[in-house]
């Protein structure tokens, strides 16, 4: 499993794209769910896909992810494709994807992202157990590493999750609602363990249910509705214009707060 | 009456009765719940038998109709505890039942005529001897009085309750809105289905009467999108296995029962190839020309751009030469792009396509099956693909 | 009926149940775990054909011909069930039915078939369909145990892997885990307990011997490794107990038998496992309703006696119940502890707060009024629905909570309908930010 190159801390300019899309078109049965879409993402950045709901979010993550097979089109991560970078990519899943009635402990499930690396045959060592432990320290639940997870809150199964992927010690994270239905406080955590990311160089991609917090948490941002509406900037291309286009018009209130929000931030500097 | 009509009658009746409730529960997605109440209800059976002291009917019928009953509200019971799941509910379920009604069999009844691996698949040869005596009269196989009165019930059945069947399949919620119980709906298919069960049994056993409660609906689930049509189709089709069974059983010298299964299998696995619509062969046809539809508007959106030589485009789009090929001979048969010095262009109506905007490319590249089973029907709305995320 | 030394016949009965049970109880976890319990219900019914096929091929009973039938028939199941959910429109539970029955069917056929040789008459290829124990022997057993240990070692070999399929497939998917081949593999080591099952316990059973210990285990632990081995152990002991009941009570078939014992473990499991017994969430929430019945009628007894102004008249019975529509039944039952506990002192059908009912009831009332203060201001709920709710949730607040709360509200004085809020226990003096926030009121 060999990736080739080093890990850099931080990206100089012009470097490979995190990820680039090609006229990515994937199917459902026979249902387009995503269709046509062509996008780049920069590296070191955090990163919001946003769209209705059947846009296709979660299906451009998956497709990333090589989990789901397009029709036409193809995926590149840093420069090549997903089977080559595997070792670079965390995957965040929804919460829902999973019956947390499992048994088994929070450290345990984090152990998991691990199992890539300790290979056929081989047991977790106390080794990866540290580690595990420590990936739950990140995400602030150390002290709920022993507890069955169908006992921990909304917020802590996010943070399971987030710590799972952290185990990998990725470059690129992909997150499908990761703040979707977390309690205020593990908001908070989660979005400055995001910015701890980015401020170690690495890329954060996260389909994001929340309109209100786009702009203040991320800064690159992807509109998509089957099609890409657009993407780049957030001060550029979070503009009420392309949320209409996104959201074909059934956007009043949102629109507004997104408009005011981007007003307040041009008032008072960004 | 001979042997033959006889059983190709009781046969008929069996399987068409079977396939009007079965149509509900592969609607319903409770195709194995039908398969437990065909185990569950030997019991029901034997213990009617042990309080008549004969194979009578009607007490069966009774004691089955209770075993069925009793199933679905034992799984249901096991799964609203939220200790079990659906799946693991029938599967602890029914094979308690089953095994409480072979340790009777095998204790206390032995020495009766209940054959134990009749139980299973059933002797529907000795229908036209097992006759119904009224007085000195004989009317005929009891098997066919019994399987042709649960074919009639079904249908009344369905006839009356039509509607709320359907809104009840279809969309739980508004029925409930309506003022439609699901929940009395559910148990009366259920009490249907378990009446069936034990009118079938003899002729076709336990778990071949699951092969004509689902197979011969899902066929017909696989070539049409009206609920009335499934509904024939499924009849039709289950009709096909009785008689296409009972020749290969002659020709073959093997269990009818097993024939008929086979068959409805047979059947089945041709639909599930072929159907226009949702066969496997369409499916891969249809996404082939998907990706063809695609691949042409992207050639005319670059040409919108420039016109170019072919090796050009081809490196962009990272296609094969053979794909170029089609791709730009289907735009020039539809007379949206000519070759012009040896490159291609858009013609006029190229161009007038292109500039239709986004609107346009964004028409639905597949035709939409309308109907209550279609994707966008009212079944595609009330349960979501398995997938869940988008 | 045997004393001390068992029959040959009933020893191999009792060993091969045991590892049945063994083996079953171990895979079973996987698929519970899965959702896939009805799986392993096609794949037993699937089998039919396969033996049938392999006998008609070989011409051999032997164990390993059958077993590479039933193999080979499973897989072909199981790849048929995928295709048709992924390729059509057909839903997984009808898939499994129709390859259940259809395989099944055709297995009928061929047994109908081979019952017609000559060679084939005494094939007793049919004594699969319900088992018969009775006709194991020695070399079966041995078969059995090889099988067994070979798939019991690769659980173990592949539990980490095996553990992620059943917990997160897609997920694993990404860390580049091939969850094709370990599927493939659950799958293969699902038909191997069908092939273990089929002649103890029958084709129809089979399920059972997965299902059902598992899910009684999962009773019992939160964490997979026990309840694997707890499965295990149940499936054991139903064999056990099922090879001795039919070993000693004549024609009582074994695979039944098991099956019902398994079941039993199974309701017992149910009800009283600790933690996740039914019986013991009954008691608990019993526990709860009685806690707040008391607290409700603290607070009832608070109010009238806030109302007139004093706590020391007797509130006469009529009037409580009146105040939440309840039986003198359920009003004396919720009185019983308060009194035992001396909160409330009763006189005949009237009753009144103590000293100390008084201080208790403050706290509940104070909860319940700052939780209604909080749903009117920070959510802007109108005062008029906010009641239900805090009535609800007053019961679940925590002491540390409702200190939160009460800092949060700036110290209020009020709740929404204007009435008092009851200060804390302990009260504080001097220049606390309670005082303070009092005096810096109008």
């Amino acid at each position: 499993m060999s990736d080739g190159e080093p890990r850099a801390a931080a990206a100089p300019a012009g470097a490979v794209p995190a990820i680039e899309v090609h006229d990515l078109t994937v199917a459902y049965r026979t249902q387009p769910v995503l269709w046509d879409v062509d996008v780049t993402l920069p590296e070191g950045r955090l990163i919001a896909i946003v769209g209705p709901n059947g846009a296709g979010k979660s299906t451009l993550l998956k497709t990333i992810l090589g989990l789901v097979r397009p029709i036409t089109g193809w995926v590149e991560i840093f420069g090549a494709p997903y089977e080559k970078r595997r070792s670079w990519v965390g995957y965040v899943p929804q919460r829902e994807s999973v019956d947390w009635d499992f048994p088994t402990s929070a450290l345990d499930v984090v152990t998991m992202g691990l199992y890539g690396r300790i290979g056929w045959l081989r047991r977790p060592s106390r080794a990866h157990r540290e580690i595990a432990l420590d990936c739950l320290e990140k995400v602030g639940i150390r002290d709920l590493a022993g507890r069955q997870i169908s006992q921990l809150s909304g917020g802590q199964q996010q943070r399971v999750f987030l710590a799972r992927a952290l185990a990998q010690d990725a470059r690129l994270y992909l997150m499908d609602e990761p703040f979707a239905g977390v309690d205020a406080t593990t908001e908070r955590a989660i979005l400055a363990l995001l910015k701890e990311l980015r401020a170690t160089g690495r890329t954060v991609v996260a389909v994001h249910h929340d309109l209100q917090t786009v702009a203040d948490y991320f800064d690159h941002v992807v509109l998509l509705n089957l099609r890409l509406v657009a993407a780049g900037p957030v001060a550029e291309t979070f503009t009420s214009e392309n949320l209409q286009r996104t959201y074909g018009g059934k956007l009043t209130v949102l629109t507004q707060a997104a408009e005011s929000l981007l007003g307040e931030r041009a008032a008072g500097g960004g | 009456m001979s042997p033959t009509l006889a059983i190709l009658l009781v046969a008929g009746a069996v399987s068409a009765s079977c396939a009007i409730v079965g149509t509900f529960l592969v609607l319903r997605r409770m195709a194995l719940l039908g398969d437990a109440i065909s185990h569950a209800v030997l019991p029901g059976i034997v213990i009617a038998f042990f309080l008549t002291g004969r194979r009578a009917p009607l007490p069966m019928v009774i004691g089955a109709g209770v075993l069925g009953v009793l199933t679905v509200f034992l799984v249901e019971m096991f799964h609203r505890s939220g200790r079990l799941k659906e799946d693991a509910s029938i599967g602890v379920v029914f094979p308690a039942l089953f095994s409480l009604g072979v340790i009777l069999i095998s204790r206390y009844a032995a020495q009766v005529d209940l054959d134990l691996d009749c139980v299973l698949y059933g002797e529907i040869a000795y229908a036209p001897w097992d006759l119904l005596f009224v007085g000195d009269a004989s009317w005929g196989p009891k098997a066919l009085w019994v399987n042709t009165g649960t074919l009639v019930a079904n249908a009344l059945l369905v006839g009356l309750f039509y509607k709320e069947l359907k809104v009840t399949t279809f969309d739980p919620g508004l029925a409930a809105a309506l003022g439609v119980s699901p929940v009395l709906i559910h148990y009366l298919l259920m009490s249907a289905v378990s009446v069936t069960v034990v009118g079938a049994f003899e002729s076709v056993g336990a778990i071949l009467v699951v092969a004509m409660l689902v197979v011969p609906p899902a066929t017909a689930y696989l070539l049409t999108d009206r609920l009335g049509a499934m509904l024939a189709l499924g009849v039709g089709f289950g009709l096909a296995s009785a008689g296409g069974g009972y020749a290969l059983a002659r020709w073959w010298d093997v269990s009818i029962a097993g024939a008929m299964a086979t068959v409805s299998g047979l059947i089945f696995a041709a639909a599930l190839v072929g159907s226009p619509r949702y066969g496997v062969v369409a499916k891969l046809a249809a996404r082939r020309r998907l990706g063809g539809r695609l691949a042409g508007q992207l050639l005319l959106l670059h040409l919108a751009e420039t016109a170019a030589p072919a090796a050009t485009l081809q490196q962009r789009f990272g296609w094969s030469e053979r794909r170029l090929r089609r791709t730009t001979e289907r735009l020039v048969r539809r007379g949206l792009v000519e070759r012009r010095n040896g490159a291609l262009a858009l013609t006029a109506a190229g161009a007038a396509a292109v500039a239709r905007g986004p609107g346009a490319q964004l028409a639905h590249p597949l035709a939409e099956a309308s109907g209550e089973l279609a994707p966008s029907g009212g079944l595609a709305r009330a349960q979501e693909p398995a997938d869940g995320s988008v | 009926m045997l004393d001390g030394v068992l029959s040959f016949t009933a020893r191999n009965v009792l060993l091969g149940a045991t590892i049945l049970g063994v083996s079953g109880g171990v895979l079973g976890c996987f698929a519970l775990l899965r959702r896939q319990s009805l799986l392993g219900d096609a794949l037993a019914h699937a089998a039919l054909p396969g033996v049938c096929l392999a006998f008609l091929l070989t011409g051999s009973k032997a164990p390993l011909p059958l077993f590479v039938g039933a193999l080979a028939a499973g897989l072909a199941a199981s790849l048929v069930i995928l295709a048709a959910v992924r390729w059509s429109r057909i839903k997984e539970d009808s898939a499994i039915g129709i390859v259940l029955s259809v395989f099944f069917g055709f297995g009928i056929v061929l047994l109908t078939w081979i019952q017609k040789l000559p060679a084939g008459n005494q094939s007793g290829l049919d004594k699969f369909l319900f088992g018969q124990a009775a006709t194991l022997v020695w070399e079966d057993v041995r078969v059995m145990a090889a099988l067994a240990a070979l798939a019991l070692a690769t659980v173990a070999l592949f539990y980490k892997e095996l553990k992620i399929l059943a917990f997160d497939p897609d997920y694993a998917a990404s860390l580049g885990l091939p969850m094709g081949r370990i599927e493939m593999l659950l799958t293969l080591l699902l038909v191997t307990v069908v092939v273990l099952g089929l002649q103890t316990v029958g084709v129809v059973l089979i399920v059972a011997t997965l299902v059902t210990p598992a899910a009684a285990a999962r009773q019992w632990t939160e964490n997979l490794g026990v309840m694997i081995v707890a499965s295990a152990g149940i499936g054991a002991a139903s064999g056990v107990v099922g090879a001795l009941a039919s070993a000693s009570v004549p024609r009582l078939p074994t695979g039944p038998v098991i099956v019902i014992v398994a079941s039993a473990v199974l309701v017992v499991s149910l009800l009283f496992a600790p933690q996740r017994g039914l019986a013991w969430s009954r008691v608990r929430e019993r526990r709860v309703t009685r806690r707040i019945r008391r607290e409700n009628l603290l607070k009832d007894l608070y109010r009238v006696g806030e109302a007139e102004g004093t706590f020391a008249r007797l509130v006469p019975a009529p009037r409580l119940m009146g105040l939440r529509g309840q039986s003198p039944a359920r009003l004396a039952a919720s009185a019983r502890p308060l009194v035992g506990a001396g909160l409330v002192e009763r006189r005949g059908d009237a009753m009144r707060l103590t000293e100390e009912g008084r201080r208790e009831a403050a706290r509940v009332v104070r909860s319940h009024r700052l939780w209604e203060l909080y749903l009117t201001r920070r959510l802007e709920l109108p005062s008029d629905h906010v009641h239900r709710d805090a009535e609800a949730m007053e019961h679940a607040l925590t002491p540390e909570t409702v200190a939160e709360l009460d800092r949060l509200l700036g110290y209020p004085p009020v709740d929404p309908h204007g009435r008092p809020i009851p200060p804390p226990e302990a009260a504080e003096t001097g220049t606390g930010p309670r005082r303070q926030a009092a005096e810096a009121r109008p």
